[in-house]
């Protein structure tokens, strides 16, 4: 379970999150909604533990455990996943060697043996297959070169081996085409678990057709304005995000 | 710009000279040598080491960083001998030229393969074939570099490899530069490679142990039309406060291709690596590339002086840094273009990470365009590893340590595999690994 209590979070001494609540359960699939701007690639970030912005007041923590004293890479271990609205090109780093050594570090930091290379590159072969990933991109360097789409289901491919508790997405649908759409939403929704909970970032719907979420949340100027399930969303789909930014504004 | 200027000498300068004087008689090659070492030492004399004034010099002040000469290194001797013949036996099988302390040691060095001949430098002079002689003088190009010049007053020794025409060399040729253990010394060694026309060969440099004091090798090398030549040279080993200048003098015939690499790893004191390469045929090819891995108060230099004269070349200069703790790094680049050479495609990229505040990187690069219709650019970077790249493979579950590694790593191999060979590209990545562990090893 996440929760996030109160959380007001600064970057260069502008407030982005003011207050904030949140609280995703164990299963659940979540989905905040917003116009540009609010904070919500900052929270995404926030829980993934980027040093650039100042944590003012408030908790984050995931299965009661306090994520905001933890290096990023001890929160992975623990199970955070954060798919990258724009995901990062690792040049001369063969895509192979990176997943290679990302499982096998967070392995290492709970404990566990590493994987035997056969053990590896079958698992591999099988989540690539299942997001339609070409053998040929595993050769090359991490996202060096790959389409929107692909760096995508690179995202999701990590995910899938990775097997976070607590998945971030991160406007997953941006850049996407309607194809790519369909095989990153399936291969989040095979992911679905009673023991894994998804917190979804999107400006629409259409990502929603997709991947069902159990609540919605609005979030206007740093904070959660509405709650509510999947109908949500259709709602706002309708009249926009207008009457929640006005809302703020007022105050 | 290098008009002599009226500086009282230097003790190292006075040193050299006196090294000169004393040497002469003994150095190889008969009286026409003996007249060309005297007009290099002359041309040297005048000119003084080459200080911050010296345009080509600028950030590598040798009149100030050079404070004593050490020596000239006596000729190895038999137990020398003996125990390197241990050492290379039990190394990894590989075909080894060996010089130790700038003199070629046939007796260490293995057979060179079928369409190669390999003769001491000593032998060469002695012989004194114009051609050869004119080559290895080189008078009309890189010689005039006052260091050069030094270098051909007093070369001790070298390789003159000759490629057949047509012969096309497939194992790699290994020069390994041992020193005799003991004091410091100075050692100066001229080889020379003519790969002749339509022929290809892979060479190889590495040093072998540690050594101290200064070293001073220049490589003149010849591609014959058509041929191919590509080197591969880890400049390691060189102890505390050494010193060592590689010059690179190249010309490039039609259509042929010149690839040189070089890491530098472990520098010591400070490394020059000079390179001079003169594209004379038309539509010939070149790579000249490098890594340079400091730290301390290290200091290297890459300092290029390319000239196009023939129309249709093309060369990519391409150099990387990576600089930490109180390391400095130089990387000049002039490109010439004469008004013949027409369609000349050229471009030089110079990047640097800085690992830390106290470091220094000087880039400067120099175009000089007489043809109207060309494709020229560079460009240089200095700068930090990328904090959104470190985040993205922290969130993944790679600690910062681990990320930052592989990111050095990847910065520094890249250029590592353009080296055909993959057991010496091996080579070279180990190096570079081996660099970064004692890095990570740091409190």
């Amino acid at each position: 379970m996440l929760e996030v209590k109160n959380l007001t979070v600064s970057v260069a001494g502008r407030t982005i999150l003011e207050d904030l609540n949140l609280t995703v359960e164990d299963g659940e699939v979540a989905a905040i909604m917003g116009p540009n701007g609010t904070g919500k690639s900052t929270l995404s970030y926030v829980i993934a533990g980027r040093k650039d912005y100042t944590v003012e007041s408030g908790e984050i923590r995931l299965d009661g455990v306090d994520l905001l004293e933890l290096e990023p890479d001890v929160r992975a271990a623990r199970g955070v996943f954060l798919a990258f609205q724009y995901p990062i090109e690792i040049p001369g780093v063969a895509t192979m060697t990176f997943l290679k050594a990302a499982l096998n570090a967070q392995r290492k930091q709970r404990g566990e043996p590493e994987l035997t290379t056969p053990d590896f590159m079958k698992r591999v072969k099988v989540a690539a297959e299942k997001l339609d990933i070409k053998q040929d991109m595993l050769k090359r360097a991490l996202n060096v070169g790959f389409s929107g789409g692909e760096k995508k289901r690179m995202d999701i491919l990590q995910m899938a081996l990775l097997e976070p508790t607590f998945a971030i997405l991160d406007e997953t649908d941006s850049g996407l085409d309607i194809d790519a759409l369909r095989i990153v939403a399936g291969g989040v929704n095979a992911l679905r678990s009673p023991k894994r909970s998804f917190l979804i970032i999107t400006h629409y719907q259409r990502l929603l057709d997709y991947i069902v979420p159990d609540t919605v949340h609005v979030m206007a100027q740093g904070r959660i304005v509405k709650s509510g399930g999947a109908e949500l969303a259709l709602e706002l789909e309708k009249s926009g995000y207008r009457d929640y930014v006005a809302d703020q504004a007022a105050v | 710009m290098n008009a002599p200027v009226a500086t009282p000498r230097t003790p190292a300068e006075t040193a050299l000279a006196e090294t000169f004087d004393a040497a002469l008689a003994g150095l190889p090659g008969g009286a026409g040598v003996r007249q060309l070492r005297e007009a290099a030492f002359g041309a040297f004399r005048a000119a003084g080491l080459p200080h911050r004034r010296v345009e080509a010099w600028h950030y590598t002040d040798l009149r100030a960083l050079m404070r004593e000469v050490p020596p000239l290194a006596p000729a190895p001797d038999a137990a020398e001998i003996e125990r390197l013949r241990h050492e290379f036996a039990a190394a990894a099988p590989a075909r080894r030229l060996v010089m130790v302390d700038g003199v070629f040691v046939p007796e260490l060095s293995d057979s060179p393969p079928l369409g190669v001949s390999v003769r001491s430098l000593a032998a060469v002079l002695a012989e004194a074939r114009p051609d050869l002689i004119a080559l290895l003088a080189a008078q009309d190009f890189g010689g005039m570099d006052t260091i050069v010049a030094l270098n051909a007053a007093l070369m001790q020794d070298g390789v003159v490899i000759e490629v057949a025409p047509g012969a096309a060399i497939a194992e790699p040729i290994r020069i390994v530069y041992a020193s005799a253990s003991g004091a410091p010394a100075a050692r100066f060694s001229r080889s020379a490679v003519i790969v002749g026309a339509g022929a290809s060969l892979l060479l190889a440099e590495e040093s072998h142990g540690s050594y101290a004091g200064q070293t001073h090798n220049c490589l003149v090398v010849s591609v014959g039309a058509d041929a191919k030549f590509a080197h591969a040279a880890m400049l390691t080993g060189m102890a505390p406060g050494a010193l060592r200048i590689e010059s690179l003098i190249a010309r490039v015939g039609a259509r042929a291709g010149l690839h040189s690499f070089a890491l530098i790893a472990g520098a010591g004191g400070l490394v020059r690596r000079q390179i001079f390469a003169r594209f004379e045929g038309a539509d010939a090819e070149g790579v000249l590339s490098g890594v340079s891995l400091l730290r301390g108060r290290e200091h290297a230099d890459t300092t290029l002086n390319v000239q196009h004269i023939a129309p249709g070349c093309k060369a990519l200069e391409n150099f990387r840094y990576i600089l930490d703790e109180e390391a400095t790094g130089v990387f000049q680049g002039k490109i010439t273009v004469e008004k013949d050479a027409q369609k000349t495609d050229a471009r030089m990229l110079s990047k640097a990470l800085l690992l830390s505040d106290d470091v220094a990187m000087n880039n400067k690069p120099e175009l000089e365009i007489f043809a109207d219709d060309v494709a020229c650019g560079h460009g240089a970077t200095c700068g930090g590893l990328s904090a959104d790249q470190l985040f993205y493979m922290q969130t993944r579950g790679l600690p910062y340590a681990e990320a930052e590694a592989l990111l050095l790593e990847a910065f520094a191999a890249e250029l590592v595999d353009e080296i055909v060979d993959e057991g010496l590209a091996a080579l070279f990545r180990a190096e570079i690994a081996r660099w970064l562990l004692a890095r990570g090893r740091k409190p």
